[in-house]
C-alpha cells in the first residue's frame, strides 16, 4: 500500500520542457486570444450586467417594507430608499415558518442525493471504460440513451414503487429517485473522462501488478477530481433547487421536505403572503451560490473535459 | 504535486460522505414523527380556550389511543395552523395523532398520489368538480361512511349534501365554505358622499350612475375589478355571470346551465353576458382608480379591490374571502373602512340566491380512527372550534347549521353564516366548479378573460365555449 502510489506522479511528470503543442492546446490558445478582446470584454460585462438585473431587484424588493412591495416596483427604490430586514424576520422566524427544519431537511437529502449517484457512475464508468466485457457498446449505449426519458413520465410508476416497498414518505424515496435520475448523464461524463486518460498510464499500473480496485483508486481517482468536483456542483444545483421529485416522493410533511416546497407554500393560501417570496428565495439561495462561486472553476473545466472528445 | 494534494482531499471528502450518508440514514427512520410543533406554533392558541367538543361521539369507534390519520389538504399558512389547533381537540378525546400535510400543488399531487396507492386517509379537495374526477377516474375515494353521512343529514341543508354526491352516491362532507354573492364598498366612503346601500339590482346601477355623474372628470370610477390569476385567470368574471344567472333566470335554468341540458349560447345565457357587460365592460363604471376596461384582465383578483381602500372605487363584487386581502390596518366594520352588502337581486323579485363554493372533506382508507376523525369534521362541534381559533382573521365559515355565528371574529363571517343559515336563500353552487373541467376550469376562464382583454363580441365567446364543451 504504502510503495506504489507516487508512481503514476512520475509517470507524468517527464513531459517538461518546450514540446509541441496539441491541437487542443491550440484551439485553446486561439480561443483565448479572441475572447479576451476588449469587444469580447465589454459583451460579456453588458451580459452580466443584464443577467443581474432580476437578481438586484429580488433583493432590493426583499428589503422593502410589505406596502411599498405591494403598491410599486422595486425600480422605485433608487428614489424612494427604504429598508426593513421584516421579511427576512418573518421569513427565518415566523410563527408557522420555521425555515431551519427545511434549511437541514434540503441538506439531508441534497448530501445522499449527491453522493449516492456519483459513486455508482464512478464504478460504473470504470467498468465502461477499462474492463471488456460483452455487450459493453451496447449497453453504455443504452445506458445513455436514458437520458432522453423525461423524469415526469416516471413519476406514477416510481411512487408505486416506493409504496410497495414501503418507502413512501421518507428520504429514501428522494436519494434513489434522484441518483436514478442522474446515473445517465454521470456515467456518460465520467465515462468520457477516464477514456481520456491515455491507456499506457493505466496499463502501466496493471505490469506493475495493480488490479482493477488499484487502478481505480490510485491511478484514476486523483486524476478524475475535477470531473467530480463539476458533477458535483451540477448535481447539488439540481437537488437543492428541485421541487418536483420531493413533492412527489417526500411529500410535504415538516419530516421530509425540503426548502423549496416551503418556498413554494410562502405565499400563503390564497396568496396574501407573496411579499415574502424574495426574502425566502434569497435565504434559499445562499447555499447553492456559496457552491456554485467555490466550485465554479472546476463546473466549467470539468463538464468541457467530459464533454469533448480530444 | 498537485495530483497528489488531490487524492488526500479525494480521501477526506469520501470520508466525510460517507460519515454524513450514514448520518442521513439515521435521520430517515424519524419519517412517521409528530409535527405537533408546527401545530402549536401557527395557531397561537390552546384548545382550552376553544368550545367545548362531545368526546362521547367517538366512544363508539373503541380505544383509539396511539392510532394516527394522515390529512392532505391544499392550504397554506396561516389557516393551515389554525386547523391544526382545531384538531388538537380531537387528538385530546381520542388519543388519535392526526398528522397533518399541506401543499399549494394539492391538485396534482392529490392525483398522482391516489394513482400510486399513496393516497392519505383524508384529504380535504378545494371543490367537487376534484371530488367527481377521482371518484370517477380511480376509483379510490371512499363513500361517506354511515356515521358522517348521518351527521350531514343532521347538520346541512339537502343542496349541500348534493355537491358532495356523485352520480348520486355521497362521498364528501362540505368543510370551509364562502359566499360569492357579495358585493364589496367602503361604509365611510359611502357616509361621507351621501349614498345608500341598495337593495335591488336596479338601485345599484342607479348608484352606479350616481356615482359616475358625481366624480366626473377624475379617475375615480364606481366599479373596480380584477380577474389575473395566474393559470386560473378569468374565474373571476364566471362567478360574475353564475349570479346574474341566478338572478335573473332563478335556480332551475341554472341547474339547466352546468348540466349543459340548454347550451351555453342560449340565448338566456347571452342576456346573462350582456347583463354583466353593462358594468364590466362599461368604460364610465370600471375600472376605478386602476384605468380602462382592459385593466381588469391584468389586475390581480387579490388587487382588484384595493382602490376601495384609495377612494379611486366605490364598488368591488367578490366572495366572502376577499376579507383577508385588504391591506393591514383596514377595518373591517359596519361602519368601518369597508364591509360588504349582498349583492341584490333585481326589483320585484321574492328569490335570495346565495352563489357559494366549499371545499369538501373524502376519506381513503377505512380504519376506525380515519371513521371517528371524519365523523369529527362533520360534527357542529368541529364548525365551532374551528370558527372560534384564536388567530383566525376570517376566512372559515361552515354552512353546518350547528354552527353559532358568534364564534365568527369576522363580521363578514357573520354575515356570510347568516346568509347559509337563511331557510330562504337559495343556495347554488359555483357552476364552473361543477362543469366539466375542459369548459369550468378552461374555456369559461379562457373566454371571459377574452371578453374583456380583447373585447370579443358576447355571442362569439359564448359561441366558443359551446363549442369546447364536451360530447
Amino acid at each position: 500500500m504504502t510503495t506504489t502510489p507516487p508512481v503514476p506522479v512520475m509517470v507524468e511528470q517527464p513531459v517538461k520542457g518546450p514540446r509541441k503543442l496539441t491541437k487542443a492546446e491550440l484551439r485553446a490558445s486561439e480561443a483565448k486570444t479572441k475572447l479576451s478582446s476588449p469587444w469580447a470584454t465589454g459583451i460579456a460585462l453588458v451580459m452580466a450586467f443584464l443577467w443581474t438585473i432580476p437578481t438586484l431587484g429580488l433583493l432590493i424588493t426583499s428589503i422593502r417594507p410589505q406596502a411599498s412591495i405591494q403598491t410599486s416596483g422595486w425600480w422605485t427604490w433608487f428614489t424612494n430608499p427604504e429598508f426593513t430586514l421584516e421579511n427576512y424576520d418573518e421569513v427565518l422566524f415566523g410563527s408557522s415558518t420555521g425555515f431551519s427544519t427545511y434549511f437541514v431537511n434540503s441538506i439531508v437529502i441534497a448530501i445522499p442525493a449527491v453522493v449516492i449517484p456519483i459513486t455508482i457512475a464512478l464504478l460504473a464508468a470504470y467498468a465502461f471504460a477499462w474492463i471488456d466485457f460483452r455487450g459493453r457498446d451496447l449497453l453504455f449505449v443504452a445506458v445513455f440513451a436514458l437520458q432522453i426519458v423525461p423524469l415526469q413520465v416516471t413519476l406514477i410508476p416510481l411512487l408505486t414503487i416506493y409504496v410497495d416497498l414501503g418507502l413512501a414518505g421518507s428520504f429514501w424515496t428522494v436519494w434513489l429517485s434522484h441518483s436514478i435520475f442522474a446515473l445517465p448523464l454521470a456515467i456518460f461524463l465520467f465515462h468520457n473522462f477516464m477514456k481520456d486518460i491515455p491507456r499506457s498510464l493505466v496499463e502501466a499500473a496493471r505490469v506493475d501488478g495493480a488490479g482493477h480496485v488499484r487502478i481505480f483508486f490510485t491511478v484514476l481517482m486523483p486524476l478524475l477530481v475535477p470531473a467530480i468536483a463539476a458533477f458535483t456542483v451540477f448535481q447539488f444545483l439540481w437537488v437543492w433547487n428541485d421541487l418536483l421529485v420531493a413533492l412527489t416522493f417526500a411529500g410535504g410533511t415538516p419530516n421530509v421536505a425540503p426548502l423549496t416546497v416551503r418556498l413554494a407554500d410562502l405565499s400563503g393560501t390564497r396568496g396574501q403572503d407573496w411579499h415574502l417570496l424574495s426574502a425566502g428565495a434569497f435565504v434559499a439561495l445562499i447555499v447553492p451560490l456559496m457552491v456554485f462561486l467555490f466550485g465554479q472553476r472546476f463546473f466549467v473545466r470539468g463538464l468541457l473535459a467530459g464533454g469533448v472528445k480530444g | 504535486m498537485t495530483v497528489r494534494v488531490g487524492r488526500k482531499t479525494a480521501t477526506v471528502a469520501a470520508i466525510g460522505a460517507l460519515s454524513l450518508v450514514l448520518a442521513a440514514c439515521g435521520g430517515g427512520d424519524e419519517g412517521g414523527g409528530t409535527t405537533e410543533e408546527t401545530g402549536a406554533a401557527g395557531g397561537g392558541g390552546t384548545t382550552s380556550d376553544l368550545p367545548p367538543v362531545d368526546c362521547s361521539v367517538y366512544e363508539q369507534f373503541g380505544d383509539l389511543s396511539g392510532t394516527s390519520v394522515t390529512t392532505f389538504a391544499g392550504i397554506g399558512d396561516p389557516e393551515s395552523g389554525y386547523y391544526e389547533t382545531a384538531w388538537a381537540t380531537f387528538e385530546e378525546c381520542t388519543g388519535v395523532d392526526v398528522v397533518p400535510e399541506w401543499t399549494q400543488d394539492f391538485e396534482a399531487q392529490i392525483v398522482v398520489r391516489v394513482q400510486s396507492g399513496n393516497a392519505p386517509d383524508i384529504a380535504i379537495l378545494p371543490q367537487p368538480g376534484l371530488l367527481a374526477t377521482l371518484v370517477r377516474d380511480t376509483g379510490a375515494v371512499l363513500p361517506g361512511f354511515e356515521e358522517v353521512e348521518a351527521l350531514v343529514d343532521e347538520n346541512w341543508s339537502e343542496d349541500w349534501k348534493g355537491y358532495g354526491s356523485v352520480d348520486g352516491t355521497f362521498y364528501a362532507a362540505p368543510n370551509s365554505s364562502n359566499s360569492k354573492s357579495f358585493v364589496w364598498y367602503s361604509p365611510s366612503a359611502f357616509e361621507e358622499a351621501g349614498y345608500t346601500v341598495p337593495t335591488t339590482w336596479e338601485e345599484m346601477i342607479e348608484l352606479s350612475d350616481q356615482i359616475v355623474a358625481d366624480n366626473a372628470g377624475s379617475t375615480t370610477k364606481p366599479w373596480c375589478a380584477g380577474i389575473e390569476s395566474g393559470v386560473a385567470t378569468g374565474w373571476t368574471a364566471t362567478d360574475w355571470m353564475e349570479d346574474v344567472m341566478l338572478r335573473e333566470f332563478g335556480p332551475d335554468v341554472y341547474d339547466q346551465w352546468y348540466t349543459h341540458e340548454i347550451p351555453f349560447n342560449d340565448p338566456q345565457v347571452l342576456t346573462v353576458l350582456e347583463k354583466v357587460g353593462t358594468i364590466l365592460k362599461n368604460e364610465e363604471y370600471v375600472n376605478g382608480g386602476i384605468g380602462g376596461v382592459q385593466t381588469i384582465a391584468t389586475t390581480e383578483f387579490q388587487e382588484g379591490g384595493i382602490p376601495i381602500t384609495q377612494g379611486t372605487c366605490f364598488l368591488h363584487r367578490q366572495a366572502s374571502f376577499y376579507v383577508n386581502f385588504w391591506p393591514e390596518g383596514t377595518t373591517i366594520a359596519e361602519d368601518g373602512d369597508v364591509f360588504a352588502f349582498y349583492l341584490p337581486p333585481n326589483e320585484g323579485s321574492a328569490d335570495k340566491p346565495v352563489l357559494v363554493g366549499s371545499e369538501f372533506i373524502t376519506a381513503f382508507e377505512d380504519r376506525p380512527e380515519v371513521r371517528a376523525f371524519a365523523t369529527f369534521l362533520a360534527t357542529s362541534d368541529y364548525a365551532n372550534v374551528r370558527a372560534a381559533v384564536p388567530g383566525e382573521a376570517g376566512g372559515f365559515v361552515s354552512a353546518n347549521l350547528g354552527l353559532d355565528p358568534a364564534n365568527l371574529a369576522n363580521p363578514i363571517d357573520k354575515l356570510t353564516a347568516e346568509q347559509f343559515q337563511d331557510p330562504e336563500a337559495i343556495i347554488r353552487f359555483d357552476a364552473s366548479d361543477l362543469m366539466p373541467g375542459a369548459v369550468g376550469s378552461g374555456s369559461f376562464w379562457t373566454e371571459m378573460t377574452n371578453w374583456i382583454a380583447n373585447d370579443k363580441p358576447d355571442q362569439e365567446v359564448l359561441d366558443a365555449i359551446e363549442a369546447s364543451w364536451p360530447d
